[in-house]
């Protein structure tokens, strides 16, 4: 192996070295599981030292550079077909992997504090180095079938980190739902990646993207449509979106960093990557925007209504996702790309922000319970919180720097991020063959950002201003703020770094019309999109220059009067007063929002209920143990027709040599006629 | 006539069937003495062996055009005799722990293996019917081999009178064979090969005998009784071995002595045949609390998984059913065994699927390679089982039958389902009161542990040691 490739497969076999380490000497080791700091470090260093290569790999590269493809060894063979364990790197996957090992080597390290009294800690840092080994797969993978492997990985871990706290009913089956709802998109993407070998007989990205041109028109939709649906399961949209708020039942650093800043953005990630294709079906593109544009309002507005801490981040998470499908369908595969990296810093830090939140509260309900009070109170919830920013300052300060990055004020990240996917929107309409549906889709996600801003600060105030009020809330809890306090650095820290992250990150993207307004000619300020060049096939912007700066003045605008209207609202103390204003201003709709658009139930209705009352009434034998929601509603269908045909099973050899003879009068009719 | 090179043909076949005569001896001279097992280890080593010094050869007649050897048909003797030796090495355990440690039993394995040697190579019907019929006999055997339990004795039972039923149908097809085209030789019959009634009848006939040894439906009825009455480790035996050893001959006799002639569209049957085992056996499985019924079905989903690569009728389709049968062969053996394990254990019944509640951590390497072994059955990369299910699918759809691969693809979403449902029991559910549990000797986790190693090696690198498997099945 050449030296260069044995420095790459460094970053591929390191966070799988650390797996296998931590998890087989935690297995079999029981003296093992209790050296917390071994344990943490192996696994924090397993992620670090990939950084570090990616980084050297990301400095060795400029935009012109060629895809580098590290090949390790041929994975099948068979006649035609064969695939490589290959991995590509260039400016898209360098990108990817900074971000996957970056943001989760400060996750590694705050888990460390976040997770020190927990008895699996051993556990959950062998799942989070399997992650990422997933992950890297993921974005790394030279083929379709490379990264379908991450792809399926990565959702194994989801599927193993949700349900963590097993012993918790709710939790396993919040991973179960996660992991059949992701299932659901995965097959739509493995029968895409049949279709592909079928036309082009190999799954590598250069044949695939080179010869475009050997897709009928009917089934390059079909493999686009089929792969945006697989994304829908990964990436939480619209239809597919109801189990990534359930998986946070999972610890609150698996929240950041696979529901929040990676796992959830390999949807966008591989779109992204097929740019080439999609450019060139406008049909699917619309379809794509309409999905990401509905699912960020609906999001949104449900994000309005929570009041779990970690229930907002969900949904605020699903929103901005939304965000990125949005652009992705407007030709602006930068964009999204550009919000992926950016959300990926402010969600992750408000994400463990709220981990420092919860584990104060937590701290509080422990200190209660050994001064003999009985007092239990859900420690997420934030009408029991407020006026925390005298108690926790830092984790106040980053949190409040993460929101306001989010609400999209410049010139925090979130600002540029989303402009650009707001201005690409607009754009699409613009350009030949645009639809007018793009400008309304502008709309959609003008009112989405305004609500953004707001829910966020409703959070933010709720939470950190005002006054504590969990005495005033429990009697018992009386003074209970002495047990409130900041926690320690290797949980702040990343906070702190993340927060920093989350103010200049944006500057990756300013747009070039800034200055093309005053030079005349194009610029080349915006560095994510000279760096993205040769690999995205974004639509080439076709407005004026004046209308991006009108789209500019709006969307800030909707920003600041989004949040001047949360600190009109929520600043002290008014959270319950106001939550209540707003419902009655809009009545029925608000309660459609709290109830979630009563999604679970109608998958429920549709599905499961007809299913529960057939079973119910014609088939009382059957025992029908668990009807929850879409998955248990499919697994419940077709355990239906399993019990229909178990009554076939009667177990008399008669009846099994009649089906024998009836299987051999078909059989023969058909060889014969 | 070349008897020496003859003999060297068929020498894996032989050792088995001399040391099975060997143990049968020593079982008379001393009861249950120890040596047997031994020799039925060592015998089965050394023919595997011999079996994979001659892969790689091209495919040669031999015994006067009875039987070919070298290229595929070294390939099936590799399956089944390793097939065979893990299950050997899994079943002294167990049946001591289940008070059934006969030596009998390893006489009846290692006849039947030999009987599965013959089978796999057959290259006339006349061999292939010897071949069957030794390898079914001792099958039925094994089936009954509780005797003193009523669930027992009615499996076996089942399993004989529906096996001489179906003996009857491919005994007859062979006969329309060799009335249609005057020879029972398998290239033979290619060479005459007609669309008269005869013929086809006859061909149709054949494929339904061969189709009740896997068990596709609708010729599975008795799959799930009686692999829930045999002891599990000779489950196993008779889930691996047998379809690996029955698919190997399907894949002889349909390339060689069932060409594409006009009007013979044995391609379609397969696959409808393929659909509906598919779906069927995914489906039910569904439903099984208990895990050796689950396995049953999944058995039978498996068998259409393979039904679909035979339908893509290519060597590439031939080529990636072989692989998939080494690839289920390795898994199911795993498997099968991880729950022998359990089930040694007196008290609960291991076999239902509640009572293995929180084992997961309190036998943490069973759990791992248990885990394992459902990750591969289940098709989820990279483990061996997805590849497998790869290749097959692929042949599929490189042959034109994009439906039959979508199908496929769906049935085997619904099947993770039931292989998770196990894992859930393992790890998310809180253990029942203290259990002890009983450990299994050196030997016994060893060969688990080879069998995970195999399962996840071929699924990171499924090019077999020996050279790409194409160039390994070489001459239809």
């Amino acid at each position: 192996m050449e030296s260069a490739t044995a420095l790459f497969s460094l970053i591929i076999a390191l966070p799988l070295l650390g797996f296998l380490i931590n998890g087989l000497t935690g297995l079999f080791v029981e003296s093992y599981r209790n050296k917390k700091q071994l344990i943490g470090s192996i696994a924090s260093t397993a992620v670090f030292i990939p950084f570090v290569i990616a980084v050297y790999f990301f400095i060795n590269m400029n935009a012109g550079s060629e895809a580098l493809i590290y090949k390790l060894f041929t994975w099948m063979d068979v006649g035609t077909f064969s695939v490589d364990v290959a991995y590509r790197v260039d400016q898209l996957s360098v990108m990817m992997t900074m971000v996957v090992t970056g943001v989760g080597f400060l996750i590694h390290i705050y888990s460390m504090g976040y997770m020190s009294h927990d008895e699996g800690y051993w556990k959950f840092f062998a799942y989070l180095n399997l992650f990422i080994f997933a992950m890297l797969n993921l974005v790394l993978g030279n083929n379709l079938l490379l990264l379908f492997l991450g792809w399926e990985g990565v959702g194994v871990c989801s599927y193993l980190l949700i349900g963590f706290w097993y012993t918790d009913m709710a939790k396993s089956d919040a991973a179960k739902k996660a992991f059949i709802y992701n299932r659901i998109g995965d097959f739509a993407f493995l029968i895409a990646m049949f279709m592909v070998f079928q036309t082009v007989g190999s799954l590598n990205f250069d044949v695939i993207l080179g010869n475009l041109d050997s897709f009928t028109e009917g089934y390059m939709v079909a493999i686009g449509l089929l792969m945006f649906v697989g994304a829908t399961g990964k990436s939480a949209q619209i239809p597919l979106f109801v189990w990534l708020p359930d998986a946070m039942a999972g610890p609150t650093p698996v929240s950041a960093l696979i529901h929040a800043a990676t796992m959830v953005t390999s949807g966008i990630y591989l779109i992204s990557r097929m740019s080439p294709m999609y450019a060139m079906i406008p049909e699917v593109m619309i379809i794509i925007s309409v999905i990401g544009a509905l699912t960020a309002i609906v999001a949104a507005t449900i994000a309005i209504t929570q009041n779990d801490i970690k229930g907002v981040l969900a949904y605020s998470t699903v929103s901005q996702l939304g965000y990125m499908f949005l652009a992705l369908g407007a030709g602006g595969f930068t964009a999204a790309m550009f919000h992926v990296v950016t959300h990926a810093f402010f969600k992750a830090c408000l994400f463990l922000g709220s981990g420092s939140v919860i584990h104060a509260m937590e701290h509080v309900e422990h200190g209660l319970h050994k001064e003999g009070k009985d007092v239990h109170f859900d420690p997420q919830d934030m009408r029991f919180m407020g006026g925390l920013k005298k108690y926790m300052p830092s984790t106040y300060k980053t949190f409040l720097i993460a929101t306001v990055a989010i609400a999209g004020i410049p010139p925090l990240a979130g600002f540029f991020s989303k402009d650009e996917v707001l201005a690409m929107t607009m754009n699409a309409g613009f350009v030949d063959g645009g639809s007018w549906v793009y400008m309304m889709l502008w709309g959609v996600g003008i009112i989405t950002a305004f609500l953004t801003a707001f829910y966020m600060f409703r959070l933010t105030l709720t939470t950190f201003h005002g006054s504590f009020k969990l005495p005033t809330k429990i009697k018992e809890a009386a003074g209970s703020e002495k047990f409130l306090h900041e926690n320690p650095w290797n949980m702040t820290t990343p906070l702190w770094i993340l927060a920093v992250l989350a103010v200049f990150g944006g500057f990756l993207g300013v747009p070039n019309f800034i200055v093309e307004t005053f030079t005349h000619e194009p610029a080349h300020i915006n560095l994510l999109h000279d760096w993205l060049y040769k690999i995205n096939a974004d639509y080439i912007i076709e407005m004026e220059h004046w209308v991006e700066w009108v789209l500019m003045a709006v969307s800030i605008l909707i920003a600041i009067s989004g949040v001047w209207l949360a600190f009109r609202m929520y600043n002290n103390d008014q959270q319950e007063e106001s939550d209540a204003k707003i419902a009655s201003r809009f009545g029925g709709l608000y309660s459609v929002w709290k109830d979630k658009y009563n999604l679970d139930d109608v998958y429920e209705g549709l599905v499961a209920n007809p299913t529960v009352k057939f079973s119910d009434k014609v088939l009382a034998v059957f025992d029908m143990k668990v009807v929850d929601g879409i998955v248990n509603a499919i697994a419940g269908t077709v355990r239906l027709f399993g019990s229909l045909f178990r009554y076939l099973q009667t177990g008399v050899v008669s009846s099994y040599a009649l089906a024998f003879v009836i299987g051999v009068i078909v059989i023969l009719y058909l060889m014969i006629s | 006539m070349d008897y020496l090179g003859d003999l060297q043909a068929f020498l894996p076949g032989i050792i088995t069937a001399v040391a099975g005569l060997a143990v049968i001896t020593i079982e008379a001279l001393k009861s249950g003495h120890k040596s047997a097992y031994w020799v039925t280890s060592f015998s089965l080593i050394v023919a595997l062996f011999f079996g994979i010094q001659s892969l790689g050869t091209p495919l040669q007649e031999a015994f006067s055009g009875m039987l070919v050897h070298g290229g595929i048909a070294a390939f099936g003797n590799v399956i089944i005799l390793l097939g065979t030796l893990f299950c050997v090495f899994l079943s002294n355990d167990y049946l001591e722990g289940i008070d059934h440690n006969y030596n009998e039993v390893y006489g009846m394995i290692l006849f039947a293996t030999s009987g599965m040697i013959c089978l796999a190579g057959a290259n006339d019907l006349i061999s292939l019917f010897l071949g069957l019929e030794t390898m079914s006999i001792c099958l039925y055997v094994m089936a009954g081999l509780i005797k003193n339990e009523k669930q027992g004795a009615e499996g076996a039972l089942k399993y004989f009178l529906l096996g001489a039923f179906s003996t009857g149908f491919l005994l007859y097809g062979a006969a329309l064979l060799y009335g249609a085209t005057g020879t029972t030789s398998i290239p033979g019959i290619g060479a005459a090969a007609s669309s008269d009634l005869l013929f086809l009848a006859g061909a149709a006939l054949l494929l339904i005998g061969f189709l009740f040894k896997v068990s596709a439906v609708p010729f599975h009825m008795w799959t799930p009784d009686v692999y829930q009455a045999t002891p599990t480790t000779l489950t196993a035996y008779m889930a691996t071995a047998s379809k690996a050893a029955t698919f190997m001959a399907m894949i002889l006799v349909l390339s060689r002595a069932l060409p594409s002639v006009e009007g013979l569209d044995w391609q379609a049957v397969l696959s409808v045949v393929a659909i509906i085992t598919m779906i069927f056996g995914n489906i039910i499985a569904l439903v099984q609390d208990n895990i050796k019924r689950m396995l049953a079905y999944s058995s039978i989903a498996h068998a259409g998984y393979a039904l679909v690569g035979l339908s893509a009728a290519t060597p590439e389709g031939y080529s990636a059913v072989a692989f998939y049968l080494f690839a289920y062969t390795i898994m199911n053996v795993g498997a099968f065994g991880v729950v022998a394990y359990y089930e040694r254990n007196k008290g609960l019944d291991f076999s239902d699927v509640n009572n293995l509640a929180g084992l997961g951590f309190k036998k943490p390497m069973m759990g791992v390679m248990m885990s394992l072994f459902l990750f591969s059955l289940a098709g989820i990369p990279p483990f061996v089982g997805f590849v497998g299910k790869y290749y097959v699918f692929a042949a599929a759809i490189n042959a034109n039958m994009v439906p039959l691969a979508i199908v496929g693809v769906l049935a085997s979403a619904a099947s993770v389902y039931y292989y998770l449902r196990v894992m859930v029991y393992l790890y998310f559910r809180e253990a029942h009161k203290e259990t002890e549990m009983i450990d299994a000797s050196f030997l016994y986790k060893g060969a688990l542990v080879i069998l995970a190693l195999l399962t996840v090696y071929y699924g990171i690198e499924p090019i077999l040691p020996f050279g790409g498997l194409m160039e390994l099945i070489t001459g239809f």
